[in-house]
């Protein structure tokens, strides 16, 4: 351990640890500082928790927060319950042993959707199931029951390919002889899977699990570019991500403020924290034992 | 050896992959089927492929006259890779010294980074803004790609740190006993990890490309606009053309499944071997 070692490794790091530090890490901490100022007089006051009182006890902002939450609570619900289960059907397909040189062309179709921009997946979606078309002659994006639901399954559609593809992985990460010996006692392709492949890559499930929680509660594009920053129908679709965008920039009706804006950001990232920091502390090494 | 059995599972496999490749890329296909067609074409026979009385390349003129793709496609190539590139450098030189110098802070400083796969960034926003505002680079093209960079650096180090310590520690010390210096040492190491800077670029390129966030909020003004916004905004204001509408997606999507056939591999590859560890 020479000295010229920790030269090295600082000249090597530096660069990319300043860019790192200055755009994502130290924002998100400094977010929750600013979220203790008022800045609306152009000069910054230190005001405590006055903002976080504000956005819980004001009628409006209140409503909006917990419309918001709960929704956001459905669209990560839906995700979890849809997309996973669809994700390790296809990649069990994928991985059944009775494609052979077909295995790649339909893993790219299958991802493809992934690979677009929401902009384009929201309004692919919405001519498709547009009344005037007449695939659908329900406006399932203009009803409040059905609205957030519909713009689930969209995301769904688009992102089913990530869950797919780390199941695939794992999935072939599977020891061939283990396979082999399953077969040897004459266990069918059903029960092999279900009792040998599903098993080794039930871990996965945890981290793909929260991947899934951060990325809900981090949800906005699908949303802002079919409903815009006040998504209707009546706030049905506002997401946290939204609720957040529309603080801090503003929209019609409503003024852009940036200390509240700090406030409701640093609001989710706590909301994603704890979960985050739960799951990390007292699940993931529990479920990493049961792997090979 | 197949069995009756065997092939009636094939049958049900391939029966099952099919119907939902169709239901992933055939969406996709309508759009850009019924782009090339009349407004009556489309609301006609919306799944019948254009003929000589739907056909008409008039939507894509009108994306092309009242829109500013041209422009868009300028700023998104320069973004992306302007992100990729310094993602690309500054990764590897990070992810070189972590696995080669064991100096006592080195898990720590890897730890940090890799936390940053999970962070949702976007919610820096604020701050963000407020640095830009100083520093004047607000509606500009830097301030994406600086984003983009920062965001983009911990899933490409922790990325390519896998490829770097799979490579044999007897070549470094042959190029150091040779008298090579310890950037001439990464420079010689660079070529074995090639899979690795490729997976890295592929899906850095992707989310970059596709993000709808930042160029709303830091380039928001037209001729800073990216492709993403660009549709975005022309969507909004062109509800009733759909010719015009439907070739603005195209337009959008096309690059971007083409890019992703490419690089396929790369970034099925990158995205398992990253997030999956």
């Amino acid at each position: 351990m020479n000295r010229a070692h920790y030269r090295y490794f600082l000249a090597f790091t530096l660069p990319a640890l300043v860019v790192y530090v200055m755009f994502a890490a130290l924002p998100l901490v400094n977010s929750i500082w600013y979220s203790l100022y008022d800045t609306d007089s152009g000069v910054a006051r230190f005001v405590g928790l006055e903002n976080y009182v504000y956005l819980f006890t004001n009628p409006t902002t209140s409503e909006r927060f917990w419309n918001a939450l709960t929704n956001n609570l459905e669209f990560f619900a839906i995700h979890l319950l849809v997309e996973v289960p669809l994700g390790l059907l296809l990649a069990a397909l994928l991985t059944s042993g009775t494609l052979r040189r077909s295995t790649g062309l339909y893993r790219t179709l299958l991802f493809i959707p992934t690979t677009l921009s929401v902009v384009i997946v929201g309004f692919v979606w919405r001519l498709i199931i547009n009344p005037l078309w007449g695939l659908v002659d329900f406006p399932l994006l203009g009803d409040e029951r059905t609205a957030l639901p519909t713009i689930s399954l969209m995301s769904v559609w688009q992102y089913v390919g990530i869950p797919m593809i780390f199941l695939y992985a794992a999935l072939l990460a599977v020891p061939n002889d283990v396979l082999e010996a399953a077969r040897v006692e004459g266990s069918g392709a059903w029960s092999t899977f279900w009792r040998v492949k599903f098993p080794l890559i039930a871990p996965q499930f945890g981290l793909i699990a929260i991947l899934t929680y951060i990325w809900t509660f981090n949800g906005f594009d699908l949303i802002f570019a079919l409903n815009g920053s006040a998504p209707g129908p009546n706030y049905s679709t506002d997401i946290l991500g939204t609720l957040f965008y529309r603080t801090f920039f503003g929209s019609s009706g409503q003024l852009s403020d940036l200390d509240l804006g700090a406030t409701v950001a640093s609001v989710i990232f706590l909301i994603i924290l704890i979960v985050t920091a739960v799951y990390f502390g007292l699940l993931h090494r529990r479920l990493r034992s049961y792997e090979l | 050896m197949t069995t009756h059995r065997d092939r009636a599972g094939a049958l049900v496999t391939h029966g099952l992959l099919i119907f939902f490749a169709l239901l992933a890329v055939a969406p996709i296909l309508v759009i850009v089927v019924n782009s090339f067609k009349t407004t009556q074409g489309i609301f006609g026979e919306p799944f019948a492929l254009p003929n000589a009385d739907t056909f008409s390349l008039g939507g894509y003129e009108r994306v092309f006259t009242r829109g500013q793709f041209v422009v868009n496609y300028r700023n998104s190539l320069i973004v992306t890779v302007g992100a990729t590139v310094a993602t690309l450098v500054l990764a590897t030189l990070a992810a070189f010294a972590l696995t080669e110098y064991k100096v006592r802070f080195a898990p720590l400083v890897g730890g940090f980074f890799v936390l940053g796969i999970m962070l949702p960034i976007r919610l820096g926003t604020v701050p963000i803004i407020k640095t830009m505002i100083s520093w004047q680079l607000m509606d500009t093209l830097t301030a994406l790609i600086l984003v983009y960079t920062a965001m983009s650096l911990p899933l490409a180090i922790a990325l390519l740190m896998t490829y770097f310590k799979a490579v044999p520690g007897a070549i470094k010390e042959a190029a150091r006993i040779d008298g090579a210096g310890e950037l001439r040492t990464l420079s010689i190491v660079l070529p074995m990890v090639r899979p690795g800077l490729a997976a890295v670029a592929s899906v850095t390129m992707l989310p970059v490309w596709n993000d709808l966030w930042f160029p709303l909020i830091l380039a928001p003004s037209r001729e800073n606009q990216t492709v993403t916004l660009g549709v975005q905004q022309f969507v909004g204001q062109f509800l009733n053309d759909y010719p015009a509408l439907l070739g603005a997606l195209t337009l959008g999507a096309v690059p971007l499944i083409v890019l992703f056939v490419v690089f396929s591999r790369q970034f099925v590859q990158g995205l398992s071997a990253g997030i999956g560890k």
